[in-house]
């Protein structure tokens, strides 16, 4: 277990070094650089910009620069939000992202799964339809329309909650936007559940269990509900990375400082050392998620071992 | 509510000796548009909400009144030489930085060589060529100590050398440009003065805490020479990128103000929060660029003009944008100081302007036969969407075919730049309020002509406006420069741009004007 801990580690050192090379050719392939804007720079400041941040060195120098400062964990000076770096930028934000996701992510498992195991037992029920007429109801209308209702309906009209804004991480100011994170999550996992406990549920094992003469809670939560984890934790191991490195829609309506704003803006700014930021960033905690669900996996199914 | 505002009785009257009084904590919760830069000027990138952070935390030699007008600031008085190049500043003498130390001379030196220091590669340094050999610096080709500015009098006395006479000089120091810097922390702390834990400054207001992308919070300066007479003791800088929010935040009391409210929401403010809702002429003009690079159609003149014709400012204006721009003939804004705007004469017969169009469009050897199609670039934002599909639509009876292009702002300018298009979306809002910062746009050469109109008598116009002292005959020639674009078609003047505020109606101290500048230095709660 551990070598092969060891080993994808290793392998993910390759696969980000891919990742960030991609990612910073396409960045400088894209039209407009990060000093480009409303206002064209007269050239002689332009001149001065392009100097102060090497971008008037070849590419191939550009890129090694940037890489031997990556080495040494420097991700370089924002090209927009001059008085913080890049690393400042990520340390600062992805704490509020990470506390907002957990939560969420929490709601989610805890109100999802449980939905779905019902819908599953209860199947073709008017249970089983209310559950899932509600999550496809979730999937599909947008967080950039359920959290301005939510900021409407608490903030102004009930005026139970803050309508928004941080306020260093106040539980009043946390409720809205980890509802308005989680409905989505909840609908998928709802759904996803359910398809997984009705195929695990037909299977012959399960027909043996019953036919043992066991109480059907015996049933499912003994046999059934572990298996039928197995295809929802890989979904959750990308799905945490997402939702732990913040949304924009979300931080944008409510006001929170956390790092997703800067998966968009940074693209939109042409900000090239934060979009390398939060590429590194995000690809690392993919790849260690990813790792972690397999881990798990070999917990929930004795069946997957990785020992060699 | 996160904090406690109640006002103070007889501020205006009794405020030095009430306002040090505990528990009468006024707070201004402020949601602007974007997030600060930098809190050092010469880093700053240009949004209209870093100016309003950096205006309360900073102050130049002059400061602005809650109308707008000017205001002795940093300096108490000042004197122009005969020729008009020189302006010497008397400093004030209980000046002081937010740490203690006194203004002087100094700092403006020194924050104006750190705005031309190449190194530094500031955006707008520009705005200070005015100055005798700073874009020579800027560019370096001279070093620092050849900039035309001069601290006299140990520090007492600020002397600046310009090129050449400017009439707009005054407006300029307005601008975050032509702020001071703290020399003695610059020299202490080096590069990192402009961190919270070093940060002095000069303005009511001295910066405490900077959540990244939530929120800045600035307290009274008590160093401040007038500090006995600001109202509030703390303003939060909300930093509001999405404006439909910031309206539940505002109506949920979270924000005292809202800056730029979108303009989709007018009507419905109006309607349901009339108190709050304020809407004013700005120094903004909203055109459409037109190429005038040879082969392109819109190089020739009667196209331009069919163009010009064809379009209902009216229309757009009221119907289109529900009264959130007003509708413009003209390129510079009305309400700029000292200067009456000219316009294109178009007539008020839409018939008989859209026959002379299709006479004009014909004249140019356009018809069924040989349609005008024309590309019309924007950049991305349902406001611009609209108007660009309602100008192809005014557009099409005349038998143009509007191919309409949207991109990403930074696209969009770096490619009408490179001149591919024939019609382009632009806006320009003022830097300071004189009508020259607009007209500069048309010149031969300049980076932001994006269409290269390009007249020899134009450029001589301005050129002659800039050398000359007397004001009524710089604004006559000014004044002559505008009509001779107009008479050019050399765009399409649409709109111009109002301002939109939300203003929590207990505030006092908050009157609307052309540059949309609130310094929260005037504003307080009554109650």
């Amino acid at each position: 277990m551990l070598t092969y801990t060891l080993k994808r580690l290793l392998m993910a050192i390759p696969t980000l070094w891919i990742v960030i090379t991609l990612s910073f050719f396409l960045m400088r392939i894209a039209p407009g650089g990060p000093f480009d804007g409303e206002r064209k720079l007269p050239p002689e400041i332009e001149a001065n910009l392009m100097a102060a941040y090497h971008l008037d060195e070849s590419l191939p120098m550009q890129y090694l620069r940037y890489m031997g400062n990556l080495l040494q964990g420097d991700f370089g000076p924002s090209f927009k939000y001059k008085d913080f770096s890049v690393t400042e930028l990520i340390a600062q934000g992805f704490p509020v992202s990470l506390e907002l996701g957990f939560w969420a992510i929490l709601l989610a498992l805890l109100i999802g799964l449980p939905l779905g195991v019902i819908a599953a037992i209860r199947r073709n029920s008017a249970v089983d339809y209310a559950v899932m007429g509600t999550a496809l109801a979730g999937i599909a209308v947008p967080n950039f329309v359920i959290a301005p209702i939510l900021a409407l309906v608490f903030g102004v009209l009930l005026a139970w909650l803050p309508a928004g804004g941080w306020n260093g991480g106040a539980w009043q100011n946390m409720v809205l936007p980890v509802i308005a994170l989680a409905i989505q999550q909840i609908a998928y996992l709802a759904r996803m559940m359910r398809a997984s406990m009705i195929e695990v549920l037909g299977s012959h094992f399960i027909r043996t269990a019953r036919a043992k003469g066991l109480s059907e809670t015996k049933v499912i939560l003994h046999h059934a509900l572990r298996p039928a984890l197995l295809p929802v934790l890989s979904y959750l191991g990308p799905a945490i990375a997402g939702i732990i490195t913040g949304s924009v829609v979300i931080e944008q309506i409510f006001g929170i400082p956390g790092i997703g704003r800067y998966f968009v803006q940074a693209a939109l700014n042409r900000d090239y050392t934060l979009v390398m930021g939060t590429v590194v960033f995000y690809g690392a905690l993919i790849v260690l998620l990813n790792l972690v669900v397999d881990l798990l996996y070999s917990a929930l199914d004795p069946q997957i071992r990785y020992d060699d | 509510m996160l904090l406690t505002r109640r006002a103070l009785l007889g501020v205006l009257t009794l405020s030095s000796s009430l306002v040090a009084l505990p528990g009468y904590a006024q707070t201004l919760d402020l949601g602007v548009m974007g997030e600060l830069a930098s809190f050092d000027a010469s880093q700053v990138s240009g949004g209209v909400w870093e100016s309003q952070i950096l205006m309360d935390v900073y102050e130049g030699l002059v400061k602005k009144a809650p109308d707008g007008e000017l205001l002795p600031g940093m300096a108490t008085d000042w004197e122009v030489s005969e020729d008009g190049k020189t302006y010497t500043f008397t400093m004030r003498e209980d000046a002081r930085w937010s740490d203690g130390e006194p203004v002087t001379a100094e700092d403006f030196v020194f924050g104006w060589k750190n705005m031309l220091d190449p190194a530094n590669a500031s955006k707008y340094a520009y705005m200070l060529y005015p100055v005798v050999n700073a874009e020579a610096v800027n560019t370096g080709d001279k070093p620092l100590e050849a900039l035309g500015v001069k601290s006299l009098d140990d520090g007492r006395t600020f002397e600046v050398t310009l090129n050449s006479p400017t009439p707009y000089f005054m407006q300029l120091l307005t601008h975050y440009t032509a702020y001071p810097a703290p020399r003695h922390t610059a020299e202490e702390y080096g590069d990192s003065w402009v961190k919270l834990d070093h940060i002095a400054t000069n303005g009511a207001f001295t910066p405490t805490e900077w959540v990244s992308q939530s929120r800045i919070t600035a307290v009274r300066n008590p160093e401040y020479y007038e500090a006995d007479q600001v109202t509030l003791d703390r303003v939060n800088y909300h930093t509001t990128e999405d404006r439909n929010a910031g309206i539940s935040r505002f109506r949920a009391g979270e924000l005292d103000i809202l800056r730029d409210y979108p303009s989709s929401r007018y009507q419905w403010l109006k309607e349901n929060l009339p108190e709050a809702t304020h809407m004013a002429p700005y120094l903004g003009s909203y055109y459409y660029v037109l190429n005038h690079r040879e082969g392109r159609p819109t190089a020739d003149k009667r196209v331009r003009e069919a163009l010009n014709l064809a379009a209902r400012r009216d229309v757009i204006s009221k119907q289109i944008m529900a009264g959130t721009f007003l509708p413009s003939q003209s390129f510079v804004p009305k309400g700029t100081d000292n200067y009456d705007v000219q316009t294109m004469e178009l007539g008020d017969d839409m018939d008989a302007r859209m026959a002379k169009a299709r006479k004009l469009l014909e004249d140019a050897g356009y018809g069924p036969d040989n349609p005008l199609t024309l590309q019309l670039r924007y950049n991305t934002s349902d406001e611009h969407k609209k108007i660009a599909v309602a100008m192809a639509a005014m557009w099409r009876p005349l038998g143009v075919n509007v191919e309409m292009v949207n991109s990403e702002a930074t696209v969009h300018y770096q490619t009408i730049a490179e001149g591919d298009f024939d019609v382009a979306r632009a806006g320009w809002i003022a830097d300071y309020n004189d009508a020259e910062n607009f007209l500069t746009l048309l010149k031969s050469g300049v980076g932001n002509n994006y269409g290269a109109y390009s007249n020899p008598e134009y450029d001589q116009l301005l050129d002659e406006a800039a050398t000359t002292q007397d004001a009524e005959e710089r604004e006559k020639l000014l004044e002559q420069a505008e009509q001779l674009a107009m008479d050019d078609y050399a765009l399409v003047p649409l709109l111009y741009y109002v301002s939109r505020n939300l203003v929590n109606p207990e505030l006092t101290g908050w009157q609307d004007n052309v540059s949309d500048d609130h310094p929260s230095r005037w504003i307080g709660f009554e109650e």
